[in-house]
């Protein structure tokens, strides 16, 4: 049996095509489920008590006035779920412990930040289950908080944890603190590096923690049976994962938990972990009805995660020449009321980009009385390269060349060592600096009051377990099931690729995806990997059906296995055989296969591996106000390596959206707390993101520099664009202004304020 | 307190439902008419993803009381389509890719629908400030203005 | 021998030593081989790190092989968001 190519070449040509996704109709008349979207007959609604105070010891919880209240079914608090030992989960550089989610879902011991949740209730509807909460007796001591990460960091520091020690740092420390971890890469000599340095910047820059902002609130519905058996349904990005914490959290087998993942209105890393789950499955065994349980816009900033706040110093040595010599940074990230913080992932990106002999990096880990911070897309890396590229523009300036140049010219290329260790593979940096450098924006002229910047970026994507099937139905239509939610047009790439592979009608295929109990373990939708992974699935379960075609078309035709071809759709018999047998479709199988042997699917199971980095290059025009210091972003281009796209239209929509929230990010968005430690601006309106009104037209320019390790080349791209636009806004504003800014975000006030500074020192 | 008893036409179909005072015509839509295509996303006129019409007018329903809907006309997402033919919107969002996650989409049809009813023929500039009151962070609005624009052309050939 | 370079933190637990040249066929091996010189190590081995052959990062795969000349590192695991 000849093996056909996984590149699409003998399929239909789907992939790389702009095919209407198949779950689109759903989307575009309200039809599609998200997970609020869900009701079962006699639920109940859950409402959570949190914690008005950013640190408090909780001394005493008495719900009995709650309970008696009628309509009111169940109460939980830190009595209902078991404790559990220290230990962490395997879970990528956010490094959680399971202590701390079990206290992250429920407070035991202290309320540790503003929105902490103390206790739930279960009512027979929302209004009564609101009630309730306002019964339940909370006695609080009231501690003394810090939410700064320096100010966490200053040994007189209101004190988080005290069975927090220093991880990473020698001689091991005998007093608790709030820094958990200092973590550090090193490469070549940084004191040689900046010996032979012509030019040396320094700078020291401070972010804002900011939240993925999905514009849907955290939903769950559970449902738990009298044995124990439970249903979810869910908004998550990882279905499997939820499945995993909620079994291990309440105790149960994890094949008694299904969990179904609902359409899912946005995550960006937000939605990777539990918050409402555990409880509502609580409530839900308490009662033995359906508990429904939906967060409020107030609950997500208060109480989900934003990613982390953060001061970051770097120092940047380069020859006369504009040759990186030398590249130090010194990291410190929140990490909210628990460990695990991006640091780590934040310490490897920072120089990424770049092919610098001598490199050091310290990050450190610290907690303070704010949410548990959760992913946000590409986690650590936009602050710490934020920091890097807006050093790097500086050299540029003070050595007069051209900041594309410069990059260019140490710029990371396969073969580099990376900081971080290893050779990179073949990448797309020098492509996409290229493709900047070729484009009209570039080539623009620019006014008064008017800037231009420029910012690479990097980010590793992973891979994973992740599972596929494939099953031909009676017709000849093909089901395609996938474990891995679909976030932003997944399912329409996926079916490019199931197509091809099988070489039918984009039509013909049908994508859902599966709940826990229908397919194995899949590693949630996150780290870019949905598309090249669950690819590479389909590649495996296509590979199987062709397999076994092949096999029964040989047994029907009496020929050895290596007389027939899968080509475009059908078994073919090769040679002399060719005159004497017609080619057999998938369809004409499908017909026969209870007769020839049973029904027909492939079922790929993979740990995909082969990830290779996305980078990308942002260029951006804008103007600032001096009245007002308001910014307007005038045109924005984004040149990123994809390695194959998929679907063009979808790998444009993450390069676009991933830049508006790095326009928001460096412009607008931050959580502003109070003397008192609490949240001001928990709403839309004052923390707020990018409307249509306040970006342009967005050009995306698409790179393909093919990964090798994967069958049709794919890059994930989901990430890096948030990681540029940083950079990117703060080096045209410099232009624009002559006012390097170093603190997020170059808001209106402080925009205002700076240009007021510079124009009292005399300077225009 | 006794739930007010109100009718209304939804999507031109006469309705009847019981609702609290409290309750915002959003709840009333999807609680009670089980009519979950305008969505909740702050429940505080700040993301639009909760869009209707309300005598033609366009609102955020989690800001209108369901008991201020006697005797008036509300259009829905869930009423855009003609049977089996999509809406030119609906259509154009699809093909330009005008959505990711979707959550924000029916909330932006329906303000898109609006604005066309109003400004056959919007800017660029036109439509980006009508549709400023509907938030989406997944698309970075680029590829929604296209479709808006590609409709409105459509619109015009009639 | 394969060279192997630990990254980050890990080379705290090893008294500073950050490479070695070790006999290991697969991930798997060298794991073994890493904890029986440095006990301290195993855990972290097991916990959640990645590791990189020739320039390809692999995470929570055992059974990858090395070869005797490939340049392999251990770094922290990313998951991404």
């Amino acid at each position: 049996m000849a093996e056909n190519g996984t590149n699409g070449t003998n399929g239909r040509g789907y992939v790389g095509t702009r095919t209407i996704r198949p779950d689109g109709v759903d989307k575009v008349t309200g039809r599609a489920r998200f997970g609020a979207d869900f009701n079962l007959p006699g639920q109940l609604i859950g409402r959570v008590l949190r914690s008005p105070h950013p640190h408090a010891r909780i001394v005493s919880i008495d719900t009995s006035r709650a309970e008696a209240l009628p309509g009111v079914k169940a109460v939980i608090t830190r009595d209902d779920f078991a404790d559990q030992p220290s230990e962490f989960i395997p879970a990528g550089e956010m490094m959680m412990n399971y202590k701390d989610v079990v206290r992250n879902v429920l407070a035991r011991e202290k309320a540790l930040y503003e929105g902490h949740a103390v206790a739930a209730v279960a009512a027979t509807s929302a209004a009564i289950a609101r009630r309730a909460l306002k019964l339940i007796d909370v006695k609080y001591e009231v501690l003394p908080h810090v939410i700064d990460v320096v100010e966490a960091m200053k040994p007189d520091a209101p004190l988080l944890h005290d069975d927090l020690f220093t991880v990473g740092v020698e001689p091991k420390p005998d007093k608790p603190s709030n820094v958990a971890k200092r973590v550090e890469i090193t490469l070549g000599d940084i004191e040689a590096g900046f010996k032979k340095a012509d030019i040396v910047v320094e700078r020291e820059f401070k972010t804002a923690p900011v939240h993925q902002g999905y514009i849907e609130p955290h939903a769950a519905l559970a449902s738990v049976s009298e044995d124990g058996s439970t249903e979810l349904w869910c908004c998550t990005q990882g279905h499997f994962i939820v499945r995993a914490h909620c079994a291990r959290l309440l105790g149960l087998d994890i094949g008694k938990i299904r969990v179904t993942a609902s359409e899912i209105g946005g995550g960006f890393g937000g939605k990777t972990v539990v918050y409402l789950e555990p409880l509502a499955i609580a409530l839900s065994r308490k009662t033995k009805r359906p508990v429904k349980m939906v967060m409020s816009r107030e609950e997500v900033f208060k109480a989900s995660g934003p990613t982390s706040g953060a001061t970051v110093r770097v120092k940047m040595g380069a020859t006369k020449d504009g040759k990186f010599v030398a590249g130090f940074a010194e990291l410190k990230y929140q990490a909210g009321a628990f460990q695990g913080s991006p640091v780590q992932p934040g310490v490897m990106c920072a120089y990424a980009p770049y092919d610098i002999e001598n490199v050091k990096v310290i990050g450190y880990d610290v907690v303070s009385n704010r949410p548990k911070v959760a992913a946000y897309r590409a986690p650590g890396a936009p602050i710490s390269e934020f920091a890097v590229e807006s050093v790097v523009d500086e050299i540029a300036k003070k050595l007069k060349l051209d900041p594309i140049e410069l990059r260019m010219m140490n710029a990371a290329r396969e073969g580099t060592k990376a900081a971080y260790g290893p050779k990179f593979g073949p990448i797309g940096l020098e492509e996409t600096l290229n493709s900047i450098k070729k484009t009209e924006h570039w080539n623009t002229p620019l006014r008064k009051w008017q800037g231009r910047g420029v910012a690479s970026g990097f980010w590793f994507n992973i891979g994973g377990e992740t599972c596929a099937s494939l099953t031909i139905n009676e017709d000849g239509s093909v089901s395609l099931m996938v474990g891995t939610p679909d976030i932003g047009g997944l399912r329409a790439s996926l079916t490019n690729v199931a197509a091809d592979e099988l070489g039918i009608p984009y039509e013909k295929v049908r994508p859902i995806i599966g709940d826990t109990g229908s397919l194995g373990f899949t590693f949630l939708t996150g780290g870019s990997r949905s598309a090249f992974s669950g690819s590479m699935a389909i590649v495996e379960a296509a590979k199987q059906i062709k397999a076994e075609l092949c096999a029964r078309a040989a047994k029907l035709w009496e020929l050895k296995p290596d007389q027939v071809e899968f080509a475009n759709g059908s078994v073919r018999a090769l040679g002399a055989a060719a005159e004497k047998f017609k080619p057999m479709s998938i369809a004409d199988f499908a017909k026969i296969a209870g007769k020839t042997g049973g029904p027909i699917g492939g079922y790929g199971r993979i740990n995909a591996q082969g990830a290779g980095p996305s980078l990308g290059t942002h260029l951006v025009d804008l103007e600032v106000d001096p009245e007002t210091g308001r910014v307007t972003i005038l045109r924005y281009t984004v040149a990123q390596d994809a390695g194959r796209a998929l679907h063009p239209a979808y790998v444009e929509g993450q390069f676009q959206g991933g830049a508006v929230q790095g326009i928001g990010w460096a412009l607008n968005e931050e959580y502003i707390y109070g003397e008192d430690g609490k949240l001001q601006n928990a709403g839309f309106l004052d923390y707020r993101m990018p409307v249509a009104s306040d970006v342009p037209m967005i050009d995306a320019i698409l790179v393909e520099v093919a990964n090798p390790k994967h069958p049709y080349g794919v890059r994930g791209v989901g990430e890096t664009p948030i990681v540029p636009p940083l950079g990117a806004i703060a080096n045209a504003m410099e232009q624009a202004t002559g006012i390097r800014f170093t603190e997020l975000p170059m808001s209106p006030p402080k925009v205002l304020k700076a240009l007021k500074e510079k124009g009292a020192n005399g300077k225009t | 307190m006794a739930k007010h008893h109100i009718e209304a036409i939804v999507n031109g179909d006469p309705v009847e439902f019981l609702c609290d005072t409290e309750e915002t015509l959003l709840d009333v839509l999807r609680d009670t008419l089980n009519l979950t295509g305008s969505k909740e996303g702050c429940a505080s006129g700040d993301c639009g993803a909760c869009s209707v019409t309300l005598d033609g007018r366009l609102v955020c329903s989690c800001l209108v009381l369901g008991c201020e809907v006697g005797g008036r006309r509300i259009e829905t997402i869930e009423g855009m389509a003609e049977g089996e033919r999509l809406h030119p919107l609906q259509q154009r969002f699809l093909e330009h890719a005008a959505l990711q996650c979707g959550i924000c989409t029916p909330g932006f049809l329906v303000a898109s629908k609006a604005l066309l009813e109003r400004t056959p023929e919007p800017t660029e500039h036109e439509i980006r400030y009508w549709l400023a009151g509907n938030l989406c962070r997944c698309t970075g609005y680029d590829k929604i203005v296209s479709a808006v624009k590609d409709a409105a052309a459509t619109m015009r050939k009639g | 021998m394969a060279r192997v370079v630990l990254i980050g933190n890990l080379a705290q637990l090893t008294g500073g030593v950050a490479e070695f040249n070790i006999s290991a066929t697969s991930i798997k091996q060298l794991y073994d081989r890493l904890t029986e010189l440095y006990p301290e190590l195993g855990p972290h081995l097991e916990e959640g790190v990645a590791v990189a052959i020739d320039g390809q990062i692999y995470q929570e795969t055992l059974l990858q092989p090395i070869d005797p000349d490939s340049e392999v590192f251990i770094l922290p695991q990313i998951a991404g968001g």
